[in-house]
C-alpha cells in the first residue's frame, strides 16, 4: 500500500476535483465521519471477495447518498457484477462489512437485502419469459390467501401490477402478456418496475442498457431518472458506455483489477479525462507488475 | 386469424383437443361399442396411470427435468405392500409406509440431481434400474397377488368401476391446482423458464426441485397401488419404462415443452385421454395393436411440429 500512486479526490468536501489523495483515503470516502449518517445510505468496508484462488475484489469501500445514482466503471472482470452481487445478497463477502442506513447489514440470501430495501435488475434480467408481466412483477414476493395452501391472489397482482406500470409510465399490451413476446426495452422496463415497485430504497442495476437501440436505451433512461428524480431512490449502475454514465449519474467509481481506482463528480470531469485516467492507472499496474516480477 | 393464433399460443393443448374430439368422433362412428358404459370404464382405467404420471413429468417438465424412474415407482409401490403384509404390517399401514418410500426415492433423486449435479435422465434411468433389479429379487421373479382386493377398502381404491378413473382425474386436478394456482407453481415455472434469474430473485429453486421429484414419486406410487388393487395380482417382470414413456407422451403431445417453463396438466389429460382413445379405438375397429405403437409415433411428431411452428408464428405476430 505504501508505493500506491496518488488518486483523485473522492469528493469536493476533500478538496477541488482531481486533487491526489492517498489509496488508503480514496476508499474510505464513505466514512460517515465525514457524510454522517442522514446522507449515506448504504456504505461498504473493505468488501473483498474471491472464487477459488482468482481475487475478484481486494477490499471495496463505496459509498452511496440517498437519491444519489453512481456509476460502476471498469473492464469486464474488474469485479463491478461481484460487487453488485454481493450488495444485493446473492454471493457474500469474504470480508468486509456492509451498511444500510448507517446499520450493519448480513446478507444471507437476496431476500435479506430486499429487506433492507436494495433490489437489484440483473445484466441477464431475471426476468421469466414464460411468466406473464404481473407474475414478474411479483415473482417471490407474490400475495397469497388460505394460509400454508399459498394460494395466489392473482387479480389482486394483476391490479396492483397495472397501476404501478401506469405510475411510472411504462406502456405494456398488458399486464397478462407474456414477458417472451416483448422487446428487449420493454423488458428492461418491467425488470426495473419490478425492482422498485416495493418501496426500495437502492436500486442495483448491472448493465440496464445493454445490447438495446436507441429507442429502447431512451425508454428505460428516462425511467432511471424518474425513480431517481421523483421517487428518491437510490442507485448504482454498472454501464460500459460512457454517455450513458454522464447522462444518469452523480458520481463515478472506476473499478480496477478488484479496487477502487478513482471517485469523482460526474459534473467535475468529462469522458476524456475519465478515460485518460483508465489508460494511465492501467499503465501503473503493467509497470507495478513488471517492478514487482524484476524484484 | 389473429384470434385464432392466440387462442393456439395462450392455450398449447388446443391443438391436442382438437385432435381429441376429432378421434372420439371417428371411433364413436365407426362402432357403436366405444361409447358404451363398459367401454368408458375401461378407458377411464387405462388413462387414469397415464395422465397421473403424466402430470407428474409435467412437473419436471417445466423445470426442464425429467423422472425416468417414475413408471417404475408406479410398479414398484404396490410390492412395498406386499412385502410388508408379508413381515406382519397392516395393509393401511403398508399403504403409508410404502408411500412414504415414495416420498424418499423421489427426494433421492431430487437430490442427485441437485447436489451431484447428475443429469436427471441419467440419476432417474438408474434408479429405474435399481428399482426394477429390487422387485425381481424381492419376488424372486414370481407372480404375486395384491392384499386389499376385498370389502369397501378395495373398492374405494381400485375396485368399483369408477374409483381408478376418479383417484386419477383427482389427482392430476390437484397437481393442476398447485401449478397453476399457488406460489409454489409459479416458482416451479420460473425455475425451469429461466433458473439463474428466479435464483437471483430469492426463489429457493433447490427446493423446488426436490419438492417435484418427490411429488411425482408419491403419485405414481399410489396410483400404483390403486391400479395394482384393481387388476389384483403384480407381475415382477412388468417394464416401468412402458408406463413412464406413456405419461411423457401424453404431457408432450398435450403442449408441455422438454425445454422447461412451459407446461400444461390440461394439455396432459387431453393427451392421456388421446393415448386411451388410440388403444381402445384400434381393438375396436380390429387394428393390430402394432399399428397402435405406430400411429402413437406418428401422433407425438404431428402435435410436437404443430406446437412448435404455432409457437414461432405466434411469438413473431406479438411482437409485431
Amino acid at each position: 500500500m505504501n508505493d500506491a500512486q496518488p488518486q483523485v479526490a473522492a469528493d469536493p468536501e476533500d478538496g477541488p476535483p482531481g486533487q491526489a489523495v492517498s489509496e488508503t483515503d480514496a476508499g474510505r470516502a464513505g466514512s460517515l465521519d465525514r457524510f454522517g449518517d442522514r446522507d449515506v445510505i448504504l456504505r461498504t468496508e473493505g468488501i473483498t471477495k474471491s472464487f477459488g484462488a482468482l481475487i475478484v475484489l481486494r477490499g471495496i469501500d463505496i459509498y452511496l447518498r440517498r437519491g444519489e445514482v453512481l456509476g460502476l466503471v471498469g473492464d469486464n472482470g474488474s469485479g463491478k457484477s461481484t460487487l453488485v452481487k454481493i450488495l444485493c445478497g446473492f454471493h457474500r463477502q469474504d470480508e468486509g462489512e456492509i451498511f444500510v442506513e448507517g446499520e450493519r447489514a448480513v446478507f444471507h440470501s437476496v431476500k435479506d437485502a430486499r429487506q433492507r430495501g436494495i433490489e437489484t435488475v440483473y445484466q441477464d434480467l431475471a426476468l421469466v419469459p414464460a411468466l406473464t408481466v404481473y407474475q414478474n412483477l411479483f415473482l417471490n414476493r407474490e400475495i397469497t390467501r388460505f394460509g400454508p395452501l399459498r394460494w395466489l391472489s392473482s387479480n389482486k397482482m394483476r391490479q396492483m401490477a397495472r397501476q404501478y406500470l401506469d405510475d411510472i409510465k411504462v406502456q405494456v399490451s398488458s399486464v397478462d402478456a407474456l414477458v417472451e413476446s416483448m422487446s428487449g426495452g420493454q423488458r428492461q422496463a418491467v425488470a426495473l418496475a419490478r425492482a422498485t415497485h416495493q418501496e426500495s430504497k437502492i436500486l442495483l442495476l448491472d448493465e440496464p442498457l445493454a445490447a438495446m437501440g436507441a429507442k429502447e436505451s431512451a425508454l428505460v433512461i428516462d425511467l432511471v431518472k424518474d425513480l431517481s428524480h421523483n421517487r428518491g431512490v437510490s442507485m448504482i449502475i454498472i454501464d460500459h458506455n460512457y454517455q450513458h454514465l454522464f447522462e444518469l449519474c452523480d458520481r463515478l467509481n472506476v473499478l480496477q483489477e478488484g479496487r477502487i481506482s478513482l471517485d469523482l463528480r460526474v459534473e467535475d470531469t468529462t469522458m476524456e479525462e475519465l478515460t485518460a485516467h483508465m489508460i494511465a492507472e492501467y499503465r501503473r499496474r503493467i509497470m507495478l507488475g513488471q517492478q514487482e516480477l524484476r524484484v | 386469424m389473429r384470434r385464432v393464433s392466440d387462442v393456439f399460443f395462450a392455450r398449447p393443448e388446443a391443438t391436442i383437443f382438437v385432435v381429441c374430439v376429432a378421434l372420439i368422433a371417428y371411433f364413436a362412428y365407426r362402432n357403436s361399442t366405444f361409447y358404451s358404459y363398459y367401454n368408458i370404464v375401461v378407458m377411464t382405467q387405462y388413462m387414469a396411470p397415464i395422465a397421473v404420471i403424466g402430470a407428474g413429468e409435467v412437473l419436471l417438465l417445466d423445470l426442464a427435468e425429467i423422472d425416468l424412474s417414475s413408471g417404475q415407482v408406479f410398479l414398484t409401490a404396490p410390492w412395498f405392500v406386499v412385502i410388508m403384509g408379508q413381515h406382519g404390517v397392516p395393509l393401511g399401514w403398508g399403504i403409508g409406509l410404502s408411500l412414504l418410500i415414495c416420498c424418499l426415492i423421489g427426494a433421492f433423486n431430487g437430490s442427485i440431481v441437485v447436489w451431484l449435479r447428475v443429469p436427471s435422465f441419467v440419476a432417474t434411468l438408474g434408479v429405474n434400474y435399481v428399482l426394477a433389479g429390487w422387485v425381481l429379487i424381492a419376488s424372486s421373479d414370481i407372480t404375486t397377488d395384491m392384499p386389499g382386493t376385498t370389502g369397501k377398502f378395495g373398492a374405494w381404491f381400485g375396485l368399483s368401476n369408477w374409483s381408478e378413473g376418479l383417484w386419477g382425474l383427482g389427482i392430476v386436478l390437484l397437481i393442476w391446482a398447485l401449478l397453476k394456482g399457488t406460489k409454489f407453481g409459479v416458482h416451479t415455472t420460473a425455475t425451469g423458464g429461466n433458473e439463474l434469474g428466479a435464483a437471483e430473485a430469492g426463489v429457493r429453486v433447490r427446493r423446488i426441485k426436490i419438492w417435484c421429484f418427490v411429488i411425482i414419486a408419491l403419485v405414481a406410487g399410489f396410483i400404483g397401488i390403486i391400479d395394482s388393487i384393481r387388476i389384483g395380482s403384480l407381475d415382477p417382470a412388468a417394464p416401468g419404462l412402458n408406463e413412464m414413456l406413456a405419461g411423457v407422451t401424453a404431457a408432450v403431445i398435450g403442449g408441455t415443452a422438454l425445454t422447461g417453463g412451459k407446461a400444461t396438466v390440461v394439455g396432459t389429460l387431453i393427451g392421456a385421454i388421446v393415448l386411451g382413445v388410440l388403444e381402445d379405438g384400434f381393438n375396436l375397429i380390429g387394428i393390430s395393436a402394432n399399428w397402435f405403437i405406430l400411429v402413437e409415433g406418428a401422433v407425438i411428431l404431428a402435435a410436437m411440429a404443430i406446437n412448435v411452428q404455432l409457437g414461432r408464428w405466434t411469438l413473431k405476430t406479438a411482437r409485431r
